[in-house]
């Protein structure tokens, strides 16, 4: 059983105060795990002296995968047996994050027998985190959870699990069905998910409309941003209706959209729809009155990410839009074209934002057979230095 | 007789949704036609068929032992038919057809010590790192101050009282797992000093070549040690911090209990509501770590929240009020220094230098 528990002076001034505390949940999970009574002996430790107490890495994982788990070891694993090894899985969650009472059981009762016990709901790509454990117990663990249902995760340079936004299941603003295509992107791809074979990382998220719930034009390679084509579904009495409880049409609407393509005149709404840029405002501030067209699909944009190596990016334009029915197989050419491109070109820990900018993104359209087209950019370029094909010989 | 090996099961990726879906959710997939708001973290959808799904919020820690979540298992099934999700933000929602369970369940979660909150113009929870609970590389912890500032916040995410809605995220160090970079406050941990080389150990788990292209300021070249080790050094005055050598060489150690910190940024979004996407911008370029409750990091980010409440109008987020009234006035107005850190030095420096004549005065 555990060692003596231990002393957390300073973590328990984390248990004071309304918000819920993750110490009082690593003390839940000490009553009966070990691991967590080392987790907090070592965190304790972390907040004395200022510093982390894991170890660089490790290479562990499961067999005949290359990613979904990530090594952890102590680096003082002699005050803190208990978390000498603390690896943690990655466990590829079910698009939405919709779950039954049943399935929630079933992950704790396989973590709590093989694992700590205590988990993040989610982690920062999507996945269902379990947070430490041993080697000897990685491949158990892999046993019980494929044998209901779940598998892993991403890490490394491979496909990062994908992520979506409610989608259709709850929302009147999905402009396409992003929990199917999560889903049935992610079982596409389960290769290049769990076998790690590109430069860096890649990243899909699925969000229904511009207000982009999983942040996808931020953090991921491919960004699928639901939208329409025809014009806004406008319903002129409950328009009248908002007006009437207060809501200053002209203000509140009207004066923040973009391309100030609405007119309020004090009893109907005139929207000028070839100027609208499909933002969402409008149709957020008065969802009863306002909704996307019919003519639905989405934007695809490319090459978002962090910081690490050279600077953060926003995805950018590829492809304007894509008629939701053609969504699956528009995604499948496009992503297969770019890894055929960024697999022959792309250098160590170098995502695909990183490589359009190094070698311009006309040359990265010409690779993957793209035309160019005026929604991809801000802007034409406004500096002379033109590399163009010229005819004859130089 | 040797027991048959049992057929080893991969690549089945994740399960089905479907099989996770509410009743309602599942007759009404796709025929949503509006939603309205009840209470702070309280909202029902109805569809084209006239059924509703009612959503309540809660917020949590991420970091969460099964004994809670049962807990939430036991509520959904108290509740809702044993039906309930998580959401990008990791807040936890119940999805119910009966509106009379509405408050008997925020009596249970508020007596089990979770807020119901995180809607509309609320503060929602704070995505976050692992910090020191997991992460090798992190300049500060990520729960611990989440936590402090969320007590902090606890009001502002239980009303929804704000301009606009406000995205807080933290990310322990320059990596940025949580992909902090476009959010209306972000705290970033940073490191401030160039990697210490482990020399006796570097030539036995690197891999020189990939080291040195990993700088990306070409501040590291081979070398060799005074007994002909192959190890590498560093040019300090290139060296930027960013922490990617540590990443392919464990022997390329920052972590510093001194120097290492946080940094605040504001005014990023990702939405296209209104205005486009957009970085943070960098607000203070240092706090010293201060656990277990941070106070520097919580009454910084309290502050530009105050500050930010009382002044923007309605429907404008941080970096749209920011827009309107101007950097200086912003720097004013919460009274926070600026100084040479706040100009950029990096690629494209010059695109966020003030190239007209333009000044608010």
């Amino acid at each position: 059983m555990a060692d003596e528990k231990v002393q957390t002076k300073l973590l328990d001034e984390l248990e004071k105060g309304p918000w819920p505390s993750f110490v009082t949940e690593l003390k839940r999970g000490a009553k009966t795990s070990p691991v967590c009574n080392g987790l907090l002996g070592q965190l304790e430790l972390s907040y004395e002296e200022k510093i982390s107490h894991w170890k660089h890495g490790g290479i562990v994982g499961v067999m005949g995968y290359g990613g979904g788990v990530i090594g952890r070891y102590s680096d003082v694993p002699d005050k803190f047996p208990d978390v000498a090894h603390f690896h943690t899985l990655r466990v590829n969650q079910p698009s939405g994050w919709f779950y039954t009472s049943n399935a929630l059981r079933t992950i704790c009762d396989i973590w709590d027998k093989h694992g700590s016990g205590v988990t993040n709901m989610h982690g920062s790509t999507g996945d269902i985190i379990l947070l430490g454990t041993t080697t000897d117990e990685l491949e158990p663990t892999f046993a019980e959870l494929t044998k209901n249902g779940f598998d892993l995760g991403g890490s490394g340079s491979d496909v990062r699990t994908p992520s979506c936004c409610v989608g259709q299941a709850r929302c009147e603003w999905a402009c396409y069905d992003t929990m199917k295509m999560c889903n049935d992107i992610t079982h596409e791809f389960q290769d290049e998910l769990h076998r790690p074979a590109f430069p860096y990382k890649f990243k899909f998220k699925f969000s229904g409309c511009a207000n982009d719930c999983v942040c996808a034009k931020a953090r991921s390679d491919l960004s699928i941003i639901g939208t329409w084509k025809d014009d806004i579904q406008q319903d002129d009495a409950e328009v009248a209706n908002y007006a009437a409880k207060g809501l200053d049409i002209q203000a509140d609407v009207c004066d923040h959209c973009p391309t100030k393509c609405m007119k309020w005149d004090g009893k109907k709404l005139a929207i000028n729809n070839r100027e609208c840029v499909h933002c969402m405002h409008c149709i957020n501030v008065m969802p009863k009155a306002l909704r996307p067209g019919k003519e639905r699909g989405a934007t695809l944009l490319m090459g978002a990410k962090a910081p690490i190596v050279q600077g953060a990016l926003l995805s950018s334009v590829l492809v304007p839009f894509v008629p939701a029915e053609e969504l699956m197989d528009t995604i499948k050419e496009l992503v297969d074209r770019v890894w055929d491109f960024w697999c022959d070109n792309g250098k160590n820990r170098e995502r695909v934002g990183e490589l359009i900018q190094r070698v311009g993104m006309g040359n990265f359209l010409d690779a993957i057979g793209l035309d160019a087209v005026p929604e991809m950019v801000s802007a034409p370029r406004d500096n002379p230095f033109v590399f163009m094909e010229i005819d004859g010989d130089k | 007789m040797a027991e048959q090996p049992v057929k080893r099961v991969t690549d089945i990726g994740p399960p089905n949704f479907d099989q996770f879906l509410h009743p309602i959710i599942k007759k009404n997939y796709g025929q949503w036609k509006f939603h309205e708001s009840m209470a702070p973290g309280v909202y029902f959808h109805e569809a084209e068929s006239g059924d509703r799904i009612y959503t309540v919020r809660a917020g949590s820690p991420r970091l969460l032992s099964t004994e809670t979540i049962r807990k939430f298992a036991d509520l959904a099934e108290k509740y809702c038919g044993g039906y309930l999700r998580f959401t990008s933000r990791n807040n936890v929602e119940f999805l119910l057809d009966n509106p009379d369970n509405i408050e008997p369940l925020k009596k249970d979660l508020h007596d089990y010590g979770y807020p119901v909150g995180g809607t509309n113009n609320s503060i929602s929870n704070i995505v976050h790192t692992q910090g020191w609970v997991h992460c090798h590389s992190s300049a500060t912890d990520a729960s611990g101050i989440v936590k402090s500032v969320m007590d902090a916040l606890y009001d502002r995410f239980t009303h929804e009282d704000l301009p606009a809605k406000l995205r807080i995220a933290l990310a322990c160090c320059l990596n940025m797992c949580g992909a902090v970079h476009c959010s209306d406050i972000a705290i970033l941990g940073v490191h401030r000093t160039p990697p210490r080389i482990q020399h006796d150990s570097l030539h036995k788990v690197c891999e020189i070549p990939n080291l040195v292209a990993s700088c990306p300021t070409g501040a590291i070249r081979p070398a060799e040690t005074a007994d002909g080790k192959k190890t590498v050094e560093v040019i300090e005055e290139q060296c930027m911090f960013c922490a990617n050598c540590f990443s392919v060489c464990p022997a390329m150690q920052l972590n510093d209990p001194v120097n290492d910190g946080i940094s605040i940024w504001v005014g990023g979004k990702v939405s296209d509501a209104r205005s486009q996407p957009r970085f943070s911008k960098l607000a203070i370029p240092f706090i010293p770590n201060d656990p277990p409750r941070w106070p520097g990091v919580v009454d910084a980010v309290v502050n530009i929240v105050d500050v930010y409440a009382k002044n923007a109008k309605k429907y404008e987020r941080m970096g749209e009020w920011i827009d309107r009234i101007g950097w200086p006035r912003f720097f004013q107005l919460t009274g926070i220094e600026f100084t040479k850190y706040h100009i950029d030095d990096f690629r494209f420096a010059g695109t966020t230098f003030a190239r007209s004549a333009q000044v608010r005065l």
